[in-house]
């Protein structure tokens, strides 16, 4: 009896101390001795994460994870990813089940602040949209009034969706499923009249469908969509991590080093490309990192420029234009803090 | 415990510490203790790691705005002034309408496919037999799919809806009706037809007691339906029909007005009907084989015809049999609807743990109270079924 009673205390104690664990060392320091970093990302949105034939991961949001790992391990296959569905993506980041989450997912006050979470940035500026038949004979939103939308609940999609009908005083049925999957198939089946995401996700969806050019994204965008990387309050290093792994990709860009010229660019004599390459000033020792760590991201993934292109741009199926996701030199929203 | 002291004290011999009970007492208390303990730091761990990453707590969000729609709800909802606390209360209404309604079909489904699967009729005991071997031997998830599909895909778009005697449509989505607008002094008819409930069920309650006494039956049924029916119905036409109907009228997407029934409910509904019926008709053969040969036999040998033999002898005593795993299927069924969630059907863990979990980002809170939902109205109903089981108890004397 003294023996089993033993082992229950033993127990007892264990499965209190799991919690209290956690937040004693940084997470930098957790994922080096890991050897990988775990990365939530979307559970399947072409062009921004999601698995190609051979089950590698691609997309803009995976390239940020991969230019993560990149920059602490010097190799961009060091990532664990966790597909997380739109539901259940806050959750694991807060119960520490991954790092960062990287997938589209918008940046908010009330996310921000109330859900203890901290926003990196903006890597890609988005709006919502809808998608509707052809068929339908509508050339805007203004006209859905007495429409049913498929929506994927728990978004900020659904909250606009809701904002946009009232404001126009448009009656409309919603109907909220749990997945993208679920949600495509169901207005595809024709529950819906409509089908609502960011404008992105309309096009990456649209690809889904069985004959896309039946469908059209109606030109009306009704939200702004910030959408970034988003990690746990609490560990400042850890953010600052995600932060620079971003700018540095925009700064890469704006100073014009690709993937192909990052070799030549460590003989460069210009102090702002000595500085982000490593050659000149300990700028990656702030964040815990090597000092070529913006060098290793460059060389490893390419610039914002390049993983915007090859993912989502011409370089893709979806050929979504720059747009307000060009640099600020180029009349767009993107812009980074100087490295010095 | 029980404290059962037959053996004559030996005195002087143990001490306190080698005393059974004594020991029994410690140990009990030494484990309500570390129980005790267990739950405390759990809870206070967690509020604490919650606190230092500065992820709101507590419950104030439940009169927050909550900004956005739900399709099917049984009180008023609307983005604009409704709050968490009104979501939950739709989510949950709506668990409740599926899950009661689900349990009276599966049910009168189960009872009918488990009675003709012992039938002497070769065909139909072997059609009752494939059903239940195939439905309750295929995932219910996969069964929800196969139903939202089958309900979804062979019905037509909005704009060529089937068009049903009495102004009701059917499109893919969902079966419009017109809805009744009732007019004033309709409460009129409420009120006779809950006299007229409580009327058949006193005669019903007198005649049995006179069929007892005299052995003389009278027509329950009829009277029954004539108090129930007809009594509100006199009652509608005397005060002079205070009822318009709101018809639908084809818009230019789908039919506006009247009153709608969603796919998503009937998909679910019929799944868990038909899922939960498989297992229902094997409670009620399990039942029914309990009871002895002999007392069918009995009752041919006084003359009973098979009908009546079934009712009287032979199902009253398999009851006492059926009930408790009859419970079980209903909790099952109860608790199996949150599969609710894959096919889009607004139940309690689709509003509540979906959407509203998702803005607040409080999930402690979120599943906590969703979880403590579930648990009370599987005790209700349990509580319910064995007021139910000992009352077809055998009444030993």
């Amino acid at each position: 009896m003294n023996k089993y009673f033993g082992a229950a205390l033993v127990g007892a104690a264990m499965t209190v101390c799991i919690g209290g664990a956690q937040a004693q060392t940084g997470l930098l320091a957790q994922i080096k001795s890991r050897g990988q970093v775990t990365c939530g990302v979307g559970p399947g949105l072409a062009g921004f994460g999601i698995p190609d034939a051979q089950g590698n991961w691609t997309g803009l949001d995976v390239d940020l994870c991969r230019a993560i790992s990149a920059a602490i391990f010097n190799d961009p296959l060091k990532v664990k990813f966790v597909p997380l569905s739109s539901k259940d993506r806050f959750t694991a980041l807060q119960s520490g089940e991954v790092d960062l989450l990287s997938r589209n997912t918008t940046w908010t006050m009330s996310r921000d602040t109330a859900l203890g979470l901290n926003f990196a940035g903006v890597n890609y500026y988005d709006g919502q949209g809808f998608m509707v038949r052809k068929k339908l004979g509508i050339d805007s939103a203004l006209k859905l009034a007495g429409a049913s939308v498929c929506t994927q609940q728990g978004t900020t999609t659904e909250l606009n969706l809701a904002d946009f009908f009232r404001a126009n005083k448009m009656k409309y049925e919603v109907v909220a499923f749990a997945t993208s999957d679920e949600t495509i198939k169901a207005y595809e089946s024709g529950r819906c009249d409509a089908f609502t995401t960011d404008s992105s996700g309309l096009y990456a969806e649209r690809l889904k469908l069985s004959v896309p050019e039946d469908h059209i994204v109606l030109p009306e965008i009704i939200s702004k969509e910030p959408l970034g990387p988003v990690v746990r309050h609490g560990d400042d290093n850890w953010l600052d991590v995600v932060k620079w792994t971003y700018f540095a990709m925009l700064n890469a860009e704006e100073l014009g080093i690709s993937k192909a010229n990052v070799d030549e660019m460590l003989k460069s004599e210009n102090p702002d490309i000595k500085r982000l390459v490593g050659t000149e000033g300990k700028f990656g020792e702030a964040i815990g990192l090597p000092n070529d760590w913006a060098y290793r991201i460059v060389k490893h993934v390419g610039n914002y420029g390049e993983s915007f292109e090859k993912n989502v741009g011409q370089g893709s199926l979806l050929k979504i234009a720059r747009g307000q996701n060009a640099l600020w030199t180029k009349g767009g929203l993107q812009y980074a803090p100087p490295i010095r | 415990m029980s404290t059962v002291s037959t053996q004559p004290p030996q005195p002087g011999k143990a001490s306190l510490f080698y005393d059974p009970k004594i020991r029994g007492y410690v140990y009990q208390l030494v484990l309500l203790a570390l129980v005790v303990f267990v739950i405390y730091e759990a809870a206070s761990n967690a509020i604490e790691n919650l606190r230092a990453q500065k992820i709101a707590s507590g419950f104030g969000f439940w009169h927050n705005a909550a900004g956005f729609d739900v399709n099917q709800k049984l009180i008023p909802f609307s983005a604009s002034g409704s709050t968490y606390g009104q979501a939950f209360w739709v989510g949950l209404l709506n668990t409740l309408l599926v899950a009661s309604i689900g349990i009276v079909l599966a049910t009168f489904l189960g009872f009918f496919i488990g009675v003709a699967r012992l039938s002497s009729n070769w065909i139909l005991a072997k059609l009752a037999m494939i059903y239940v071997e195939v439905v309750r031997n295929l995932p219910l998830l996969l069964q929800l799919f196969f139903w939202y599909n089958a309900v979804l895909k062979p019905l037509p778009e909005a704009r060529n809806s089937i068009a049903l005697p009495g102004n009701i449509f059917l499109n893919n989505r969902g079966l419009i009706a017109p809805s009744p607008i009732f007019g004033p002094g309709f409460s009129m008819v409420t009120l006779a037809l809950f006299i007229g409930i409580i009327a058949a069920i006193g005669f019903y309650i007198w005649s049995k007691r006179q069929q007892e006494a005299t052995g003389k039956q009278y027509p329950n049924g009829l009277i029954a339906l004539a108090l129930i029916l007809v009594l509100p119905l006199i009652v509608f036409v005397i005060i002079g029909m205070p009822l318009t109907f709101d018809l639908p009228q084809q818009g230019r997407f789908n039919l506006t007005g009247g009153f709608q029934i969603f796919p998503e409910f009937v998909a679910l509904l019929v799944g868990l009907t038909t899922y939960t019926a498989a297992f229902i008709a094997e409670v009620v053969r399990a039942g029914i084989l309990a009871v002895s040969r002999g007392q069918t036999e009995a009752a041919h040998a006084l003359g009973l015809r098979p009908g009546p033999t079934l009712k009287l002898v032979v199902i009253p005593q398999a009851m006492r049999v059926i009930i408790p795993p009859l419970t079980s299927n209903y909790l099952n069924l109860t608790k199996n609807s949150s599969l609710a969630v894959v096919i889009g059907y607004p139940d309690l863990v689709q509003v509540f743990m979906g959407t509203v979990l998702n803005q607040t980002g409080q999930a402690v809170e979120m599943v906590s109270i969703t979880m403590a939902v579930y648990l009370t109205i599987s005790l209700v109903t349990s509580f319910f079924m064995n007021i139910y089981n000992k009352r077809m108890a055998l009444v030993e004397r």
